[in-house]
């Protein structure tokens, strides 16, 4: 088992480190190749020679390609300086950089937005996960009774409507036609959590109605299998209830894919949930995204791409171990 | 294993047993009109090939398919005096794994992948036993696992089904079936899945634990050997119906269907001289949704046309007495047949 | 004595296993552990054994799919041991294979057709009659309607699909058909249809068979020589009537008397003369030292544990055949099962 989670660990190391170097070649090695030049992204087109050329040595983009890489890994790990001239400005490990647009540190700037896409992940997940599961369960439990077809519909509907149609129709109809939820920005939780989670609440259950529509299919899919299999057989011929035939052997074997999914999609959503923070105004990483693209900041786009990529890289590294714990198939081979 | 005195009824018996379930495609008639009776300590052994059946009988008699929307089941069963057709799921369910226990043919899938085998035991025997708790539960599932010949049960207690072999598997199965002392233990192909000196020892040891607890047992099995080993009285089933029943010796003896001729015929076997060619039954087994006008077995049956067309309008009914027979033929036709065209080649 | 088709000699096969952060190889599955064996032209070589013992990775050596890990085979003179992928492919011609499961081993998106036809085009086998007509012939011949090439495996039984795979196998008219457990997952009376079928086809084409079964009444049935395998090793090999009426290895001995016999008469006499082995089989990543069988063996003695038997033949014994036991039985010899009774029995 040791070995196994040293193996996995390393994996991990090797694929970030992967997805570093491509992500930097792609901002930060494309552009030379084809002739555009960050350092004009950066300061702009009128700027004139000399402050250009100043930038580049202060940014250090007038290295070679792998020397720069070289210096951003560096940055990373234990940070790096800076210099223009005379002064000198540390940026702290992990390094992202300054930003193009606001020439503050990436770095920081990330991690405030952090709380807010954490706000909504974590909320929508706890969400989705209660109704999605359930629903799935229930719709498993009564095939093609009317609640098995009424959930499916509303599954299929939630799977195929984008966020920005659900999340405007949400709001048009919560906050200005039945005026249930009042019109606001983000509150943060240590500030209020009472308006915190008001104000929360219509982004978490429109991307939870999203995803529980997704995971309502995979249990009943995976209920239906495991309903289907001989040790439920057997469990009911030892004279089980039926709910601890449903509730302790079905389930045990019917949710343990779900781990996976719900470990890279909550992965994927830490690394910011775009259309939803967008749609609701949320300033979190996805909106921060969405901004650094519009305005070309490069180190801004990488940080979080970087950010995004560690999420799916580490959640994917828990499954696995939470895969060894569940399955002891897994365990002990 | 003496045959109880005549005066005691016996402990299981199956009147006009039918099963459907509502398909698709159509009503699958899986069992029609089934009868039998089992005495206490006897073993009957159903013999079938696959779809006749033999194996939706013992799922009724557990009353498995009550869990399953489209099945129907009717009849009767009566198993110590009570029906369990008309029984409340409830009832049933007290009884299953108490008074009849069953166990499966591929015992690993049959054990949950992410239960300690132990705990699976536990589990079997404290649902009947509530006051139990768990230490006693643990011995109790330790003991059965050392008397179905376990080494080391403590220690075999915490593994999982996929760390034991397929014997030791099918012996833990059947621990977890006898745990709580079933007065009918249903074996559905318990030895199939299994190597043959391992399939000895399973049998052996099914023989020794029915001695040893006096139940009565149902061996369902596609292996005529297997039934001549164990079984006191025997049930040869086709697309859903008995159409042959009768104890063992007199069965394999006197076989009086021809498809237990067929089957008789399509065996190799190791204590007779080996046969220039096998007879196997011609053609494939019926469909359960749309079986054959009259007799079932009419289309594969060489002999159908011998006794006027009854065998293609009229479903024969089972007759005669302790070896019963369902065959349009009339018995010295029948016999006749056996002595002169079937006997000389099997 | 016919010409051999194929030898084999002293054919390894072992899987290696991995262990570890850096997946050392920690030891390996000795699946087919050292096998001298000839397969006869126009006999049917029956292999049994139980589950482990290698006789289906001996089959998969024998057409090459697996290319062993030690020792040598050689086809019809032709050394092929090692040959290549694209080396192997004019053989495949000679040498085919039919599946123990008719379900898993037919595409279920091809029609029956093109599955038979595939071997056809895959070698550029001309069919002057067209392979339409080519395909429909094999059908026949392994007694399936002919019109049904156009089907999809899921609308046949379990025997027909059987018999697909024989067609298939059948196409390219081999030499040598390697028969993995072809009819374990058939229903009896389908069982002895699928029996008869491969020796009609036998005679009609003059194959040869190696005919891989756990099932010792099948393969005494079809067989004309039997190899008895234990843990990646032939134990005992003879002439099937040799073999069956005085089988010399304590393991074929305990096998033969494990099967169960469709005879309520002789019910207690069958039980009293079983031999009942204890516990499992040992496993083939560490076999026992010596004879493999020792620590199953109710004849095992010292030796066996320090020495491994050869496969050899007796000359004391008139009834005698290669046989791999120190202490092999003996015509008569009352076993000491575990229920030991008079020999008035």
């Amino acid at each position: 088992m040791l070995a196994y989670i040293i193996r996995r660990l390393i994996n991990a190391v090797i694929t970030l480190l992967v997805v570093t170097l491509v992500t930097f070649g792609i901002f930060f090695g494309v552009p030379k190749i084809t002739g555009s030049d960050p350092a004009l992204l950066y300061i702009g087109k009128t700027a004139d020679a000399a402050s250009i050329e100043g930038i580049r040595t202060k940014m250090g983009l007038a290295d070679p390609i792998l020397v720069q890489y070289g210096k951003f890994l560096k940055g990373l790990v234990v940070g790096r300086d800076y210099s223009s001239g005379p002064d000198v400005i540390h940026c702290p490990a992990p390094c992202l950089g300054y930003s193009f647009k606001t020439d503050r540190l990436v770095t920081p700037t990330l991690l405030a937005d952090i709380p807010v896409t954490l706000s909504l992940a974590i909320g929508a997940a706890i969400l989705w996960l209660i109704i999605g599961i359930s629903a799935g369960v229930i719709s498993a439990l009564r095939r093609g009774t009317l609640i098995d077809r009424a959930v499916m519909t509303g599954a299929l509907a939630g799977v195929s409507l984008p966020i920005y149609f659900t999340g405007l129709l949400a709001s048009a109809i919560f906050i200005y036609w039945l005026e249930w939820l009042p019109q606001g920005q983000y509150v943060p939780f240590t500030e209020n959590p009472g308006e915190w989670f008001v104000q929360m609440l219509l982004p978490w259950i429109t991307l939870a109605f999203l995803f529980a529509a997704t995971y309502a299919r995979l249990t009943r899919a995976n209920m239906l299998e495991t309903l289907g299999e001989d040790y439920i057989r057997t469990a009911r011929a030892k004279g089980l209830r039926e709910r601890t035939v449903i509730g302790k052997h079905g389930l045990r074997s019917g949710l343990t894919p779900i781990v996976t999914v719900f470990g890279l999609d909550l992965g994927a959503l830490l690394g910011g949930a775009v259309l939803t923070e967008s749609v609701f105004n949320l300033r979190g990483l996805g909106y921060q995204a969405l901004d650094a693209i519009r305005a070309n900041d490069l180190p801004v786009i990488l940080g979080v791409t970087l950010i995004a990529a560690f999420f799916i890289v580490f959640a994917n590294l828990l499954v696995d171990l939470v895969y060894g714990v569940i399955d002891p198939r897994v365990r002990l081979s | 294993m003496s045959v109880n005195s005549a005066t005691d009824r016996p402990f299981l018996e199956v009147k006009d047993l039918t099963v459907r379930f509502e398909t698709d495609d159509g009503i699958v008639q899986a069992v029609s009109g089934s009868n039998f009776s089992l005495r206490a300590g006897q073993t009957l052994g159903i013999v079938g090939e696959s779809g006749s059946g033999k194996s939706v009988t013992s799922l009724a008699l557990l009353g498995l398919h009550r869990t399953r929307s489209n099945a129907k089941v009717s009849g009767e069963i009566w198993l110590d005096e009570k029906e369990l057709v008309t029984a409340t799921d409830e009832e049933v369910r007290k009884l299953r794994g108490g008074k009849m226990a069953m166990i499966f043919q591929d015992p690993l899938s049959a054990m949950h992948p992410y239960f300690t085998v132990g705990s699976q035991i536990v589990e079997a025997y404290r649902v009947h036993h509530p006051s139990a708790n768990k230490k006693v539960a643990r011995e109790r599932a330790i003991d059965m696992l050392a008397r179905v010949g376990i080494p080391q049960p403590e220690r075999r207690f915490h593994d999982y089904a996929h760390q034991f072999s397929g014997g030791m598997r099918q012996r833990a199965m059947i621990a977890m079936a006898l745990v709580n002392d079933p007065k009918l233990l249903i074996a559905d192909e318990p030895t199939t899945a299994l190597d043959v000196t391992v399939q000895a020892q399973i049998l052996d040891l099914i023989r020794d634990l029915q001695e040893e607890f006096g139940s009565a047992v149902i061996m369902i099995t596609h292996d005529l050997g297997v039934v001549a080993e164990l079984a006191d009285e025997v049930l040869v089933m086709y697309g859903g119906k008995v159409i042959e029943r009768g104890p063992t010796i007199d069965l394999f003896q006197r076989p009086q269907h021809p498809y237990t001729w067929g089957l008789l015929g399509s065996m190799p076997r190791l204590d007779r001289e080996v046969r220039d060619r096998l007879n196997p039954v011609k053609g494939s087994p019926p469909s359960l949704i749309n079986l054959p006008d009259g007799c079932a077995f009419h289309p594969r049956c060489p002999y159908a046309g011998r006794n006027g067309d009854r065998s293609f309008k009229e479903v024969p009914v089972l007759i005669g007495g302790a070896h019963s027979v369902a065959c349009h033929l009339p018995p010295d036709l029948r016999n006749k047949i056996f002595q002169e065209e079937v006997a000389p080649n099997l | 004595m016919s010409e051999n088709l194929l030898e084999a000699t002293g054919v390894q096969k072992h899987f290696p296993i991995t262990k570890g952060l850096f997946r050392r190889q920690v030891g390996s599955v000795r699946a087919v552990d050292g096998i001298d064996l000839d397969v006869r032209s126009g006999e049917t070589l029956g292999l049994v054994g139980e589950s482990g013992c290698g006789k289906s990775t001996l089959g998969r050596l024998f057409t090459r799919i697996l290319e062993p890990t030690a020792g040598k085979i050689v086809f019809e003179g032709q050394d092929i041991t090692h040959k290549s992928v694209t080396q192997m492919r004019p053989l495949r011609r000679d040498v085919q294979m039919i599946f123990q499961d008719p379900y898993s081993s037919l595409n279920p998106r091809h029609t029956v057709g093109s599955i038979i036809a595939a071997p056809l085009q895959i070698q550029n086998i001309p069919t002057p009659q067209g392979l339409k007509k080519a395909v429909q012939e094999l059908l026949e011949l392994v007694g399936l309607n002919p019109e049904h090439y156009n089907r999809y495996p899921h609308e046949f039984s379990g025997g027909q699909r059987q018999r697909i795979g024989i067609a298939r196998a059948l196409a390219l008219r081999p030499k040598l058909i390697i028969a993995d457990e072809p009819v374990s997952a058939l229903d009896v009376s389908i069982q002895a249809q699928v029996v008869n079928l491969l020796e009609d086809l036998q005679n009609e084409f003059d194959l040869t068979y190696v005919f891989i079964a756990h099932d010792l009444s099948v393969v005494r049935h079809i067989s004309d020589r039997v190899a008895v395998m234990y843990l990646g090793k032939v134990v005992e090999i003879a002439d099937r009537d040799d073999l069956y009426k005085n089988p010399r290895h304590p393991y074929t001995v305990a096998l033969m008397s494990a099967v169960p016999v469709p005879d309520p008469v002789r019910r207690d006499r069958a039980q009293r003369e079983r031999v009942l082995l204890t516990g499992d089989v040992p496993s083939p990543i560490n076999p026992p030292s010596g004879c493999r069988f020792r620590t199953r063996c109710w004849k095992a003695q010292d030796i066996c544990a320090t020495e491994e038997p050869p496969l050899v033949t007796r000359l004391e014994d008139p009834q005698s055949h290669l046989t791999a036991c120190h202490f092999p039985v003996v015509s008569d010899e009352v076993v000491a099962g575990r229920r030991p009774q008079p020999a008035s029995a």
